[in-house]
């Protein structure tokens, strides 16, 4: 095997009393995709934060073309050749394609060197298959397009190594096509990659070889992933057996979330178009798309945060006349939104106050307008130990929790008040493998006790597993809806990508 | 190398160690002021001391000057906890001044004479800071902008209204008339100014942080300047919950008017207030938002205050002192709350 570009030896790394990476060790060869597998906090993100110059290392040394080097902040890993694309990207969305890639470039005599960046760009294009306008604002650039904007800035600036912290997060399943062929056009090139995920049939798929850490250590390495089954890798990342949840047939009662054809003005995005659906008890009900696609408009609807232009809503059978989340939530509606830290709960207030949030005006919480910090703390308490959500207590601060246990938290929130039927969104996103199987289980246990789920997600993988049937939503409407036994990755994929007509 | 590292968690100490911390670095950074006067720094800052808290007389007046500072220190940390940027407190005191004046005047019994001026006082101060809410829930104007302009306005409507119909006809001096002599706030101490509004201002410390820390509305100011994006998903009515902080932010605000009117001047002149309505903004800011903490943070700066005049009587150094202080004291506190997310990270070069 070639010289690796980079190595990294015995990384220690702690933060407090926590020892966030145990003497982890890793190295890249030139044309090696290496996965980096790990459940959340097992301390994939600070190695790669260490690599990048973000945080310092205890103890270890880091050597690139066998010489060790010291990087102190990411100024100095680009200047080494280390570009790594963000979940959220970086990108000025006013700008150019062009001018985004030239940002922080020399130039010469004050101005930026136009003609040399497209010349650079269109030696790019050719060597590595990456096409991309120039000239297109990166505000008219679709998710992927974005993407392969972040990969072309690093190569742009002369990476050899590239780091892809979840990469698929955010894209159809078209799009990760796309993604893989560059990622391996690039590798063939003689780069290296480290592409770090939490869905192992990527991962198969794409990487030559994987390094599993589990709370900061290294607890294996995967020389053939594409050998191993899911299950295999998966097990060695949590370190136990793990049993995937079983959907015994519905057996659906009566309707308990009704919507007949609404509309809604245009929301973030995309509005509502005459969408009719009904979750009866018992059911779960997927609802697929690429994001924007009216998930937004939908999941505020039925939250009462958005009032329809036309349209009705039911919720376990009366009509929603009034709007609001208490409306909403007095009819028997749980939510579990999008994400967790921006609207769900409060970064900076205690887990109890956030597990209160939204019934802090209502009995047990308060009375006469007074909060009752007993029953806020026991009820917290009780949940605590009841979802078995790692925290230092009640008091704790909220964002101290891991996105696991943030997903708990809010689920015993709202699975406290008996939902009759349940609204989520994004379940699953950002969480590994046991967290989400926890969040399975407890789905389905809600849906065997007759509570009505409607899942609205970009994880086809999850649809499949969990919904009775899948509604397909595109440019506002729902375009398909049918029993998840005929649905497959490739032909909702198709839907979700084009729509009713151009898919059949 | 020194470089910043987030911190994942700040430990409980920290809420007083900073203000500390802000406070002796102001004093540092000050001393250098004072040897460039040609004074000296010991013996000038002990002169300060003295004169804010040297004998009974001393401490009592320090309370006194404390007292308007507290009602604008707690009326700006109610309002920037909810992400209110009320930077108008001085305009909210001054309606609160006039309107208690003018209901002061009023002949009735003393105790219900003191209750009118206090409770038109509130509403004077609420309903002026209503006006820079009402414009950011209404039409998104910035209520920085809006509430500090807004200072200005109240201020010479005030002039014209003591340069005009409230002019003293035999003096001449845009004075207003005194309020009954019945309203005059009693005084606790013989021989001091230690007056109703001070014991006032000192009981509203707490009720504010049980408003903020133990009921719905309090918690939903909390929610609402933490995450807007939460409380709208929660169902709180983010509008509302902005329109009430700023009635509850004015009335402070307004009674800081009332007590200076009611236990100290007994009418309403120009210079009623030396600028305790942004003095407020420091407080509120040095208590770290925390309404228990505006009290010693306000009597620090009345001391500061009341401090730098006997200091400059007696060394020279000019009494503009104070206001330096106060100004490096608001920036030390900005740059201390870095510490609050972030550390210091010393680590050796590449040998």
């Amino acid at each position: 095997m070639s010289l690796p570009i980079i190595e990294m030896r015995g990384i220690s790394k702690r933060f407090g009393a926590v020892l966030a990476n145990d003497n982890v060790s890793l190295s890249v060869a030139p044309g090696e995709i290496l996965g980096l597998l790990g459940e959340n906090g097992a301390g994939k993100t600070t190695l790669m934060n260490v690599l990048f110059g973000v945080y310092a290392a205890d103890t270890g040394t880091i050597l690139i073309d066998a010489k060790p080097i010291r990087i102190h902040n990411s100024a100095d890993a680009l200047k080494l050749g280390i570009g790594m694309v963000h979940q959220h990207f970086h990108l000025a969305p006013r700008l150019s394609v062009i001018e985004n890639l030239l940002v922080g470039t020399p130039g010469i005599g004050g101005q930026l060197d136009f003609a040399g960046g497209r010349a650079k760009l269109a030696d790019i294009e050719r060597e590595f298959g990456l096409k991309l306008d120039p000239d297109r604002l990166v505000s008219s650039l679709g998710v992927g397009e974005q993407q392969r904007l972040e990969i072309i800035k690093a190569l742009f600036r002369g990476a050899r190594l590239l780091i892809l912290d979840e990469p698929t997060a955010v894209l159809a399943p078209p799009d990760v096509d796309g993604l893989f062929i560059a990622l391996r056009a690039i590798a063939a090139k003689g780069l290296g990659i480290i592409f770090i995920s939490h869905k192992l049939n990527e991962v198969r798929a794409l990487t030559t070889r994987c390094i599993v850490l589990r709370h900061g250590k290294p607890a294996g390495e995967v020389a053939k992933p594409a050998a191993a089954s899911a299950r295999e890798i998966a097990e060695l990342m949590c370190g136990h057996e793990i049993v995937t949840p079983a959907r015994p047939a519905a057996k659906p009662g009566r309707p308990v979330l009704e919507l007949d054809t609404v509309c809604t003005a245009n929301h973030p995005g995309m509005a509502l178009r005459n969408v009719s659906l009904t979750v009866r008890a018992g059911e779960i009900i997927g609802v697929a798309g690429v994001s924007g696609n009216g998930q937004k408009a939908l999941a505020d609807v039925i939250s009462g945060l958005l009032k329809p232009k036309s349209g009705t809503l039911k919720i376990t059978g009366e009509p929603v006349g009034e709007f609001s989340p208490r409306r909403v939530q007095a009819l028997g509606l749980g939510r579990i939104p999008e994400d967790r830290l921006a609207s769900g709960l409060v970064s900076n207030m205690s887990l109890a106050q956030s597990m209160a949030l939204p019934r802090v005006g209502q009995a047990p919480f308060s009375r006469h307008g007074l909060l009752r910090q007993n029953a806020i703390a026991e009820f917290a308490r009780n949940q605590i130990s009841e979802f078995d959500i790692k925290c230092q207590g009640p008091d704790a601060r909220t964002g101290t929790l891991s996105g696991g246990n943030l997903q708990k938290a809010l689920l015993a929130r709202e699975l406290a008040f008996n939902p009759k039927v349940l609204i989520v969104s994004q379940p699953t996103r950002g969480l590994d493998i046991g967290a989400a199987n926890f969040v399975y289980d407890k789905f389905l246990g809600l849906r065997a006790a007759g509570c009505g789920l409607l899942v609205i997600s970009e994880d086809l993988e999850e649809l499949l597993t969990l919904s009775d049937r899948i509604a397909v939503l595109y440019e506002g409407e729902i375009v398909s809806l049918a029993g998840s036994g005929d649905a497959t990755v490739a032909k909702l994929g198709l839907l979700m990508a084009r729509g009713r007509e151009r898919a059949a | 190398m020194i470089r910043l590292e987030a911190r994942n968690a700040t430990p409980a100490w920290f809420n007083l160690a900073l203000p500390v911390a802000a406070v002796s670095v102001t004093l540092i950074l000050c001393s250098g002021l004072i040897a460039l006067a040609g004074a000296s720094i010991i013996e000038s800052y002990g002169i300060m001391a003295a004169a804010s808290f040297g004998d009974l007389y001393s401490i009592t007046e320090t309370l006194v000057r404390a007292a308007p500072m507290i009602f604008t220190g707690l009326a700006v940390a109610v309002a920037f906890r909810a992400k209110f940027w009320n930077i108008g407190a001085e305009g909210q005191l001054l309606a609160g001044a006039v309107a208690s004046c003018w209901v002061g005047g009023i002949e009735m019994p003393g105790a219900l004479g003191m209750l009118a001026m206090a409770i038109t006082g509130a509403v004077a101060g609420g309903l002026t800071a209503l006006v820079p809410a009402l414009l950011r829930v209404k039409l998104r104007v910035d209520d920085v902008v809006s509430s500090l302009l807004l200072n200005s306005v109240i201020f010479y409507a005030l002039m014209a209204l003591i340069e005009g119909p409230w002019k003293d006809s035999l003096s001449g001096y845009p004075i207003s008339p005194p309020i009954q002599d019945s309203a005059n706030f009693p005084v606790f101490i013989e021989g001091t100014r230690l007056h109703l509004g001070v014991l006032v201002a000192l009981l509203m410390a707490p009720i504010i942080w049980f408003m903020i820390a133990r009921t719905v509305l309090g918690f939903s100011i909390t929610v609402t300047g933490e995450n807007p994006e939460a409380a709208r998903y929660s169902g709180i009515s983010i509008d509302r919950v902005l329109i009430a902080t700023a009635l509850v932010s004015g009335g402070l605000a307004g009674l800081a008017g009332v007590s200076e009117v009611g236990g100290v001047h007994y009418q309403v002149m120009s210079e009623i207030s030396p600028g305790y309505g942004y003095s407020g903004i420091v407080i509120a800011m040095l208590a770290r938002l925390n309404p228990l903490g505006v009290v010693p943070a306000a009597i620090f700066l009345s001391a500061v205050m009341t401090g730098a005049d006997a200091m400059s009587r007696a060394t020279g150094v000019p009494a503009f002192l104070s206001d330096v202080i106060q100004g490096t004291a608001l920036l030390s506190m900005l740059a201390a709350l870095l510490f609050m997310n972030y550390r210091l990270r010393f680590q050796a070069r590449a040998a």
